[in-house]
């Protein structure tokens, strides 16, 4: 089931053996695009923008829509595009797998709003900044109470009638306002910690496992696997040596399926030249005067460019420029970066065992270089100097400290906007700041996986099918020539679409079973071929929790006397133990000479074209004996029959 | 019958030198490495000769596992490793693969530096044994190879401390190392889940001893301390670097910045700055709290707490001073010891356990005249006084463990023989598990008797279950099928399936019987009222009169044809096969019977 039209922030639910996983809750954000900048201090220009005014005229929208330099937006809190919801039930969901803390920021609507009762799982780190990520954004969209929220253009009929992009925004009707601080609390007090290469069972019918992915810290991979199947689910991952611990490649071979989802949103751009085309930015910037905005998330991509910059700003001469990092969670952030040396690469880890902080930012903000504030009011505004540099949120410029920034520097021509996050399309999200004579450079890095790299994984860790979004199947539709864009493996990726179901191609057939000690020494086993021994197996199946044991059936208790049933029926046999099913076939000389033996005096034998019969004259009773049947046709002569049944059995195997 | 063979080469029956020898399912493991503090001769290492007399211990052991980083489970590792010759894997935490090689390295200047010896592990050694260790987090499943697997719990001890569950095909085994079931100022609580291990072996320390609150201790400790500071006199807390420490500077820390007290408090040497250090680092490990207020305000920034230098021990007036070692057997607190063991004022606090041997231990048990090196007598007349802060679990943590465990068998080591005896009683007693307790050398063998996995095809088990849901779920279900054994698989099938994989065919064993009955209707009817009879006295059974005028039971087909010669003699042909026997041998006698006088 794939809940989510967003291929980076996936949503998907896996039902695997009497299990529903749902697979990441990614929250699609790029619908905040059509709204209105929040300004965190009134402004002017926001405020005097035109209503927009339908073709014949009417008015009655322009309380709600704004125009901007040509483009529409909704003057309204911000809303955001939720997974699909009505797919499937969602409180049936029995466990919620979280890759990475940019993958989990629709948890609370799910956990909260669906009667969602099972377990989320993920890592701590995922945890812990996925809560600042989530806090940033409820604060920042909290602060700013917006008194008018929209909906009259979400009519069908109304929407119809506006201009793209928000004539063909999908689901309008489903997104959703942010939700609150107290619904992230609960949210995440669902979810459960776990480590790299744990081990949990999931109703003993599945196990689930996370792997180092590689692309951020505590980003994870996961394995599904029962005794006899294994579905990875591969969800932004990273070759690049970042900070994060490497990516665990080994772990995912022999998958039988294999959904891959978060790959670069950039394939065209290498990570390591866009962090120097940004060190060179930031410079000249700084160097003619200018300040420089780089509007980002609190963590992740941050680290290794303030590491980059460490490196970088004594060589540019640049180590009397103040950074600013201003965001209401940029404290904790950069002090929880330094605390998980054992989700880090080897290399930070080792520094860490010295002791010493794992990453350089530390002693940027021991020399005071690198300064961080919760918001831009209080005691940023005292310290504040230009020319400077600004990392703040959000990347969308649609909320927290950025609005202002913009609204600031936007006027002048010496000041430089650096995009670094992939998530929006920079040109959207500087729309509404338009005109602009600010520079803005876009930088974006991305160091998830590209089309190249995914195909050596694949052809590394051999899945017997690829599943993955239907973006990945196809040329991006910008580039429609670039097929070399795409996912490309043999048998061809099944791919998958918002709301749509897909069923694996994957049938099971085996499952463990335990058989008791005691059972097992009973048991007699037959060698047929040479290595290959056959044994009986009667006993009582006991399935608890989905596992499920092999015991030694009870001594058949004897009936007691009274409660014997006086009917007819009484003497009808009880579904007795099946009989075992027979083999091999009957010498015919050797069971005349039994025969014979038992006191058939008279025994006849006729060939036949398949065999032979075997006639006894004197109880009339005629034996058809074929290569693979034995049929006895006698009077109704019970013991006669029962002996001469054991005869014929003497002769075959039994199962 | 499988077993699993526990000896241990040190901390069997005593404290110091935890090193034990696990062999379960042909895997051999060594749990922790440590050294004894009572000895400075050979004794202080285990016996690693015993494992192998010849050949390298690489081929013997399958890993080596350490608990935590106090010496006395780690200390032997570089003998072992590199003087002796091992070089296969070596597990333990994070937290332990970063503090262990400075404790090491401080044993060996003590050692070597202080002492003189000789014949000692060196600084490059330290080095190239931990290159063979390899970092596992909390719960990760390591594979040490295909069959063996480990996995650590925490275990509260000291930061980084875990517990390890050693599992081999369905045997499993958990060492505790050392643990604290009660969280503390510093660290959180042990915990495990409900993990079901044949063999439970757990350290025993305090096998006798139900500590009173917590609470009530601090109150105790910070009292005295204060007491003494009061009356102008020194306090001396010998202490390890790394552990309780830190948990009583915490302590002091917020007492001292409560009641506005200006006498010093030092901590000796340079490596508890790092230690600090370690402690912020590695701040996941420690308690919730801590953890959720380490943004605002990092407890391990101690303001009132400085360095130590060793002049300040000849100053005047009071002073506090935490300094290591934590036994009084050498360094800088038994030099800070002697200096100050000759004024009544002054007190010394022994925060945790002594081994036999030590200073710590004799001054403990009574002794106030000690014999120093160099026949000097010391007279002690500073106050002594035990307080137990060492984390450790008591009598009641450890049965706590036993019964989130619930193993099959415990064994107990790292405890005095006499206190092991009465715990051993106690778990006996109150789980019905067998509890061992063996000596150094001694092997204890415990048998496991695991069930076996097959695989069972998803047809089979299909069937069975459906058959299981039938409303009498309380009677027990025989099912049946075929166990295929072919190169060490084993696989459960339909017996109809086995014969087809294995080109069997099946023989097919047929029987039919003839029955006369005296009936002078014609033929139709007599089916007629055959089939009316049958449907009557086999409720359970599905009967069915077929178009052809042949009657089934179930799959057993009965036709029905004129006697030859007498027209008022039917004989019904009863026809089933081997697999019906039962139903079909009841029908034939139930016909012979005849059929009731119809009306």
């Amino acid at each position: 089931y794939c809940l989510s039209g967003h291929p980076t922030l996936p949503c998907n639910v896996l039902k695997f053996k009497s299990t529903t996983i749902m697979l990441d809750c990614g929250l699609d954000m790029t619908s905040t695009l059509n709204f209105l900048p929040l300004p965190l201090v009134q402004s002017p220009r926001l405020s005097k923008l035109p209503g927009w005014v339908l073709k014949d005229g009417s008015t009655f929208l322009d309380k709600e829509l704004k125009e901007c330099s040509g483009h529409v937006f909704v003057d309204s809190v911000p809303e955001f595009c939720l997974p699909e919801t009505e797919l499937l039930d969602l409180s049936t969901v029995d466990v919620i797998l979280i890759s990475n803390y940019h993958c989990m920021m629709a948890l609370p609507y799910i956990t909260e709003y669906t009667g969602f009762t099972g377990t989320v799982y993920a890592t701590e780190p995922t945890v812990q900044i996925g809560r600042l990520l989530m806090e940033e954004l409820v604060n920042s969209i909290e602060r700013v109470p917006k008194a008018q929220s929209a909906s009259m253009w979400k009519n069908k009929e109304v929407q119809r009638l506006l201009p793209a992009p928000l004539k063909d925004a999908v689901e309008v009707s489903m997104w959703r306002k942010c939700y609150t601080l107290p619904e992230v609390n609960a949210a995440l007090s669902k979810i459960q910690l776990v480590g790299y290469s744990q081990k949990i069972e999931l109703f003993g019918a599945v196990q689930v496992t996370p792997l180092s992915s590689g692309y951020a810290l505590g980003s994870s991979n996961w394995i599904i696997q029962s005794h006899y199947e294994k579905v990875s689910y591969v969800s932004g991952s990273s070759l690049l040596t970042t900070h994060p611990q490497p990516m665990d490649q080994a772990s995912l071979k022999n998958s039988d399926v294999l959904i891959l989802t978060g790959l670069t949103q950039i394939p065209t751009a290498n990570p390591d030249g866009m962090v120097g085309e940004f060190c060179n930015n930031l410079a000249m910037t700084v160097r003619n005067g200018g300040n420089v905005l780089v509007p980002c998330y609190p963590s992740g991509v941050i680290y290794d460019l303030l590491e980059c910059l460490y490196q970088f700003i004594d060589s540019a001469g640049l180590s009397n420029v103040p950074f600013y990092f201003i965001s209401p969670v940029a404290n904790s952030s950069l002090e929880f970066s330094q605390i998980f040396a054992e989700w880090l690469c080897h290399n930070k880890q080792t520094k860490v065992y010295l002791p010493e902080p794992p990453f350089p930012h530390a002693e940027l903000i021991q020399t005071n270089k690198l300064k961080h504030y919760p918001s831009i009011h209080g005691d940023f505004s005292n310290d504040f100097k230009q020319p400077c540099v600004v990392f703040t949120g959000h990347p969308s410029l649609r909320f927290g400290d950025v609005v202002h920034f913009m609204e600031l520097w936007g006027k002048s021509s010496l000041n430089t906007v650096i995009f670094t996050e992939p998530d929006f399309s920079y040109l959207d999200a500087l729309a509404p700041y338009q005109p602009l004579a600010m520079k803005c450079v876009y930088c974006p890095i991305d160091t998830r996986l590209n089309f190249i790299q995914v195909s050596k994984l694949l052809k590394e860790v051999q899945p017997l099918h690829v599943v993955c979004p239907e973006q990945y199947t196809q040329p991006p539709p910008t580039q429609s020539h670039r097929t070399d864009l795409m996912i490309d493996c043999q048998p061809p990726p099944m791919s998958y679409r918002r709301a749509e179901v897909l069923t694996l191609p994957y049938k099971r057939r085996y499952e463990k079973i335990e058989i008791m000690p005691e059972l097992a020494d009973s048991l007699v086993p037959l060698e047929i071929k040479p290595g290959i021994s056959l044994a009986t197996v009667s006993a009582v199946l006991h399935t608890k929790d989905n596992k499920h044991v092999l015991q030694l059936p009870p001594k058949p208790p004897q009936p007691p006397a009274s409660k014997k049933r006086k009917r007819v029926s009484d003497d009808v046999p009880e579904c007795k133990p099946l009989k075992p099913l027979l083999s091999g076939s009957i010498p015919v000389d050797q069971f005349v000479q039994a025969l014979e033996k038992h006191g058939f005096s008279d025994v006849k034998v006729e060939d036949t074209a398949k065999g032979h019969i075997v006639l006894l004259q004197e109880a009339e009773t005629l034996i058809q004996i074929e290569e693979d049947s034995t049929h006895i046709i006698c009077d109704n002569d019970e013991p006669l029959r029962v002996k001469l049944r054991d005869l014929v059995l003497k002769f075959l195997q039994k199962f | 019958m499988p077993e699993i063979k526990v000896t241990p080469l040190g901390a069997g029956q005593d404290v110091g030198r935890s090193c034990i020898l696990v062999s379960i399912a042909g895997k051999n493991v060594m749990l922790d490495c440590g050294m004894h503090m009572g000895y400075n001769d050979d004794r202080r290492f285990p016996d690693f000769s015993y494992i192998t007399q010849n050949g390298r211990l690489t081929d013997f052991l399958d890993c080596v596992i350490i608990s935590h980083f106090h010496l006395d489970h780690c200390g032997a590792l570089p003998y072992f490793s590199e003087m002796v010759g091992y070089d296969g894997p070596i597990y333990m935490t994070h937290p332990t693969k970063a503090i262990c090689p400075i404790l090491l390295e401080d044993y060996r200047k003590i050692t070597v530096d202080k002492k003189g010896e000789t014949n000692f592990f060196t600084s490059q050694m330290i080095k190239d044994c931990m290159k063979k260790v390899v970092a596992v987090h909390l719960h990760q499943t390591v594979q040490v190879d295909e069959e063996l697997e480990i996995k650590a719990y925490y275990a509260g001890h000291v930061l980084g401390a875990a517990m390890f569950q050693i599992k081999a095909g369905c045997e499993s085994v958990v060492y505790t190392g050392d643990y604290n079931m009660t969280p503390d100022r510093h660290l959180g609580a042990a915990w495990i889940d409900k993990c079901r291990p044949d063999l439970l072996i757990s350290e025993s320390t305090y096998a006798t001893t139900i500590r009173d609150s917590k609470r009530c201790r601090e109150r105790d400790f910070l009292k005295k301390v204060h007491e003494t500071v009061e009356r102008g006199g020194k306090v001396l807390i010998p202490v390890f670097a790394l552990g309780r420490a830190q948990e009583l500077c915490i302590l002091l820390e917020t007492f001292w910045e409560r009641m506005n007290l200006k006498a010093p408090i030092y901590f000796s040497t340079g490596l508890t700055e790092k230690a600090n250090h370690y402690y912020k680092l590695f701040i996941t490990w420690t308690n919730q709290k801590i953890r959720k207020t380490f943004v605002q305000r990092n407890m391990f920034e101690f303001k009132h707490i400085k360095a130590f230098d060793r002049a300040f021990a000849d100053n005047p007036g009071p002073m506090v001073v935490f300094a290591t070692p934590g036994m009084l057997h050498a360094g800088q607190s038994l030099q800070i010891f002697r200096k100050w063991a000759g004024n009544e004022k002054n007190m010394v606090i022994m925060p945790g356990y002594c081994v036999q041997g030590t200073v710590g231990h004799k001054i403990l048990s009574g002794q106030r005249k000690l014999e120093m090196e160099g026949r000097q007598i010391l007279e002690v007349k500073m106050q002594v006084e035990y307080m137990s802060f060492s984390a450790h679990a008591d009598a009641k943590g450890i049965m706590q463990l036993i019964r989130q465990a619930e193993p099959r068998n415990v064994l107990l080591v790292h405890g005095e023989a006499k206190k092991m005896e009465f715990l051993k009683q106690k778990i006996e007693q109150e789980f019905h598990v067998n509890c061992y307790m063996p000596a150094n050398g001694e092997t204890t063998t415990i048998f496991t008797n695991p069930s076996i996995p097959v695989d069972i095809s998803l047809g089979l088990l299909k069937r069975e279950t459906a058959i299981g849901l039938l409303p009498d779920v309380k009677k027990p279900k025989l099912m049946h099928g075929t166990l295929i054994m072919k190169d060490n698989s084993f696989r459960l099938v339909s017996p109809e399936q086995a014969l087809k994989e294995l080109g069997l065919a099946e023989h097919q064993l047929r029987f039919t019987c003839r029955v006369h009955i005296q009936d002078p209707r014609k033929e139709h009817e007599t089916v007629l009222r055959v089939y009316n009879h049958l449907k009557g006295v086999l409720k359970d059974y599905s009967v069915q009169h077929l178009p052809d005028g042949s009657i089934t039971v179930e799959s057993i087909l009965i036709q029905a044809t004129a006697h030859s010669e007498d027209q008022g003699t039917k004989v019904l042909l009863v026809s089933w096969t081997y697999q019906d026997e039962e139903l079909g041998s009841y029908l034939t006698s139930l016909l012979k019977k005849g059929l009731p006088q119809s009306t």
